[in-house]
């Protein structure tokens, strides 16, 4: 727990505090990947256990999905053009571009509550056969993380105005970041094994 | 909902139960209050954020529910003592083995081991607290309120009577409706995130924090153990994270992963629950396997043989750990092809433990043995731990296993492993490393009569049951065939020849706070590593100056140069976190939620969730950066506790 600060290097790990939350950061995204890996290993073998509810074939769209991934990946872009703008010093910089990510994060919520309202339209629901309780769980996972991450980034980007870029900061924001392009790495994982495999199946 | 539906009514042990909550907790208030401690209680214990402390209250907490744990052991051994008195009925039997199986493994043998790693991974490292001192705090509330909600069950609601592995479709709502179950779900889910956050804490503490020269096969065994104990953490806690919230979704929400209805399929359950359940086996077994290795080296007083074979062996298991889930379940059908694959990989986990073993019987030949209390518990682990896993070989033999399933043969395998392995390192353990929390000893005499009860009685109570298991006496049943009955007896007697054990051990508790000699060195036992370089009790700080570390037994090193870790030319002001009462508040709001979500009342669970979601809020703008403790202080206390 020493206090002395580094000169040169990322702003966020010129501190030992730093430098341990971001290890610890990454670790917990390891314990993450095992979290959603076991969702999608339940998901692989509930698939097609959709009983009398309709098949995902039937209801998942090419275009909606294609919309989401479009908006969540460029967010992710733009989450990186974020800390672009951190390490170069610009407080103004990085606020816009977080609200971007965030903007396009919320759209991207949208669009999920959307289809999950749909699906629910068309007769698949959580309870309707275990096939749709692993589809909405997976899904569901990682839209809450969408929505826990999009309050978390809110409650930064107050701190960012109040304070500026201090060691402190720097590194809540890159963590932040860190979580957001690794809910980007899930997405890709739901969009081509849930839905790309689901319409084809 | 009545009244009578939400307290457990008609039973007289759960009356009993209830009156005794009553008069404790009326017991603790009036004295809390009559010798004016309560601002004491929260400003020393419940707010801290030291790991010393925190490791404290772990252990208490873990011996708190060694006691309910073995109660309900008891009260189990009377019934099948005595199957004609009408003890327990059915019902009840049933309650009483699943919160056994569970507070012992959830609530007793991974906190107890937890508060060890807790007091001693970072003074063994030379580190002054761990890396997230709020998240150590917040993980031991999560565990205790974990626990607290769990025991509450027997008089509130009623207790889990699906087994502690919990199989569904008997654990979903069709089968077991009310909120017995949930309290099961509930009270893993909130314990398991504090243990996730504890795996990944200590982690990181012992990548980045150890005292300057000590490189990883440099680092004490205990601590190694540790670091492969967070690895499994990490990797096997998420997958009871998310099999606990399917199961939890279908019961509550009515979703369709583990029923009979809606094409679920209820045998993924048990591959959830065992793909976290083996792993946690080896989390409670290799921080044992850390303590023995201590404990024998100090106490043969050589440099523990085969180091580089111990470390690498223990992470040979902690890969294999993941790669044996199924032979919990032979007799489900996955075939003879994956059958003898996971029947293969399981006898493989023999060979590094085989490792270990022999290394043990090195460290201590042509030793000169001392034969202290903690030495006796190591020395009685090694031939009853060899028992248990020459057995465990046999039911990893899958077609063999037919034969053993679910009978008393596994019983008594899985005890023989657990209690040889995890409970005697914990008494060993405790008993090790007393003086470095406490500055004195535990009576010798009381220690080792606790000892000669506990290890007899033990082997007393399980040896037979290898037989009565092969006899066909299967598990979980409350009646027994009169062929099945001398057996029975004598494990009996011997579950009463432990408990006197445990009860004697508890007394020396007491009874040494009262009469040891109180420590003077910090160093009781002559020990090798580094926490024995601080003095007792240890300063809030841990280290005044934090040693070099090159040398494998680094203290064993620094006392042959005559160093110690105060050094006055080197004292630098020393960066402390601050006590919070944000994890204990966070943490009672989660139980509230999780409490509500037991008896499914949503809007108050939900608002309990906005508490928590609020207090995360409060943290993120806390910007507490702790104080700094000056060099003066540190030079007076240090002083003081060294007597210079």
């Amino acid at each position: 727990m020493s206090a002395h600060e580094m000169k040169s290097g990322p702003l966020e790990y010129r501190t030992q505090e730093g430098q341990l939350s971001i290890l610890g950061f990454w670790i917990f995204l390891a314990a993450e990947i095992v979290l959603f890996s076991t969702l999608f290993a339940t998901y692989a073998v509930l698939f097609g256990r959709t009983a009398d509810a309709p098949t995902p074939g039937e209801l998942f769209e090419i275009k909606t999905v294609l919309i989401m991934t479009f908006l969540l990946l460029t967010s992710s872009f733009t989450c990186g053009i974020a800390i672009h703008q951190m390490r170069r010093g610009s407080v103004k910089g990085l606020i816009t571009w977080l609200i971007i990510t965030l903007v396009l994060g919320i759209g991207f919520l949208g669009f999920e509550i959307y289809e999950f309202i749909h699906y629910a339209h068309e007769g698949a629901t959580l309870q309707s056969s275990a096939f749709w309780s692993a589809f909405f769980t997976l899904a569901g996972t990682h839209g809450l993380h969408v929505t826990l991450g999009i309050g978390w980034a809110v409650l930064l980007l107050i701190q960012l105005a109040k304070r500026g870029l201090t060691p402190v900061t720097s590194r809540k924001t890159f963590i932040i970041s860190l979580y957001w392009h690794f809910l980007d790495v899930v997405w890709i994982f739901i969009f081509t094994s849930v839905y790309l495999i689901g319409m084809v199946v | 909902m009545k009244l009578d539906e939400f307290f457990v009514t008609g039973e007289p042990l759960v009356y009993g139960g209830m009156v005794s909550i009553v008069l404790v907790t009326s017991a603790v208030i009036f004295l809390l209050t009559y010798f004016k401690r309560w601002g004491w209680l929260w400003r020393e214990w419940l707010t801290t954020v030291d790991h010393k402390k925190i490791g404290i209250m772990y252990i208490l907490s873990a011996l708190a529910m060694l006691f309910r744990g073995g109660m309900d052991a008891m009260m189990m051994r009377i019934q099948l003592a005595f199957p004609n008195m009408n003890f327990l009925n059915a019902q009840h039997y049933d309650e009483i083995f699943t919160t056994h199986g569970t507070i012992m493994i959830i609530f007793m043998a991974m906190p107890f081991l937890i508060g060890l790693m807790n007091i001693i991974v970072p003074l063994q490292i030379g580190a002054r607290d761990f890396a997230f001192p709020f998240v150590n705090a917040l993980s031991f509330w999560s565990f205790f309120f974990g626990a607290m909600l769990f025991n509450i069950s027997f008089v509130i609601g009623g207790s889990p009577d699906a087994g502690w592995t919990s199989y569904t479709p008997l654990s979903g709502a069709a089968m077991s409706p009310g909120p017995g179950q949930n309290f099961y779900l509930m009270g893993l889910q909130l314990s398991g995130i504090g243990t996730l956050a504890t795996g990944i804490n200590l982690m990181v503490t012992i990548l980045k924090m150890r005292a300057p020269g000590m490189k990883l096969f440099k680092m004490p065994i205990f601590t190694w153990s540790t670091l492969v104990t967070c690895f499994i953490i990490i990797f096997a806690f998420p997958i009871l994270t998310v099999a606990l919230a399917l199961l939890t979704i279908d019961r509550i929400f009515g979703a369709q992963f583990f029923t009979v209805t809606g094409e679920g399929m209820p045998m993924m359950w048990a591959n959830l629950f065992w793909m976290w359940g083996h792993p946690e086996v080896y989390i409670v077994i290799l921080p044992a396997f850390g303590i023995f290795s201590e404990v024998i080296a100090t106490f043969a007083r050589k440099r523990l043989f085969g180091y580089h074979a111990m470390v690498w062996s223990m992470i040979l298991i902690a890969g294999l750990s993941f790669l044996v889930w199924v032979h919990h379940f032979f007799t489900m059908g996955a075939g003879a092809f994956v059958n003898s694959v996971f029947s293969v990989s399981t006898m493989l986990i023999a060979v590094p433990t085989g490792v270990k073993i022999f290394n043990w019987l090195a460290t201590l030949y042509k030793s000169k043995i001392e034969f202290t209390t903690p030495m006796m518990w190591s020395l009685a682990f090694i031939p009853s731990f060899v028992l248990g896993g020459v057995t465990g070989v046999m039911l990893g033999m899958a077609a063999a296993d037919y034969q053993f399933h679910n009978s008393y043969f596994l019983i008594a395998h899985f005890h023989y492993v657990l209690i040889a392995g995890t409970v005697f390192a914990c008494f060993a353990g405790l008993e090790y490393w007393y003086p470095k929390m406490f500055g004195h000893k535990l009576n010798e005499r009381f220690g080792k009569l606790a000892f000669w009860f506990f290890v007899i009685g033990f082997h007393v109570t399980f040896f037979p049951q290898y037989f009565v298991g092969l006899d066909g006496m299967p598990r979980r049943v409350f009646y027994i065939i009169p062929e099945w009955m001398p057996l029975n007896v004598i494990s009996t007697v011997g579950a009463f020849g432990m408990g006197i054990g445990f009860a004697i051990f508890v007394f020396n508790i007491y009874y040494s706070y009262r009469n040891s000699e109180r420590e003077k060195t910090g160093d009781s036992w002559d020990g090798r590593t580094l926490e024995w370089a601080t003095p007792t009790p240890v300063p809030f700080y841990n280290f005044a100056t934090v040693p070099h570390a090159d040398k494998y037994d680094a203290f064993l090193a620094m006392k042959k140069k005559g160093e110690t870790t105060f050094d006055e030319e080197k004292l630098k002001p020393i960066h402390m976190p601050s006590n919070t009462g944000q994890p204990i508040i966070m943490m009672a709001i989660a139980a509230f939620a999780s409490f509500a979500l037991i008896f499914e009342w949503i809007t108050l669970a939900v608002i309990g969730l906005v508490g928590v979601l609020i207090m995360m809020g409060i943290r993120s703008f806390d910007y507490d950066e702790g104080y700094h403790v000056e060099v003066d202080e540190i030079k007076r206390i240090e002083r003081e506790a060294r007597g210079l």
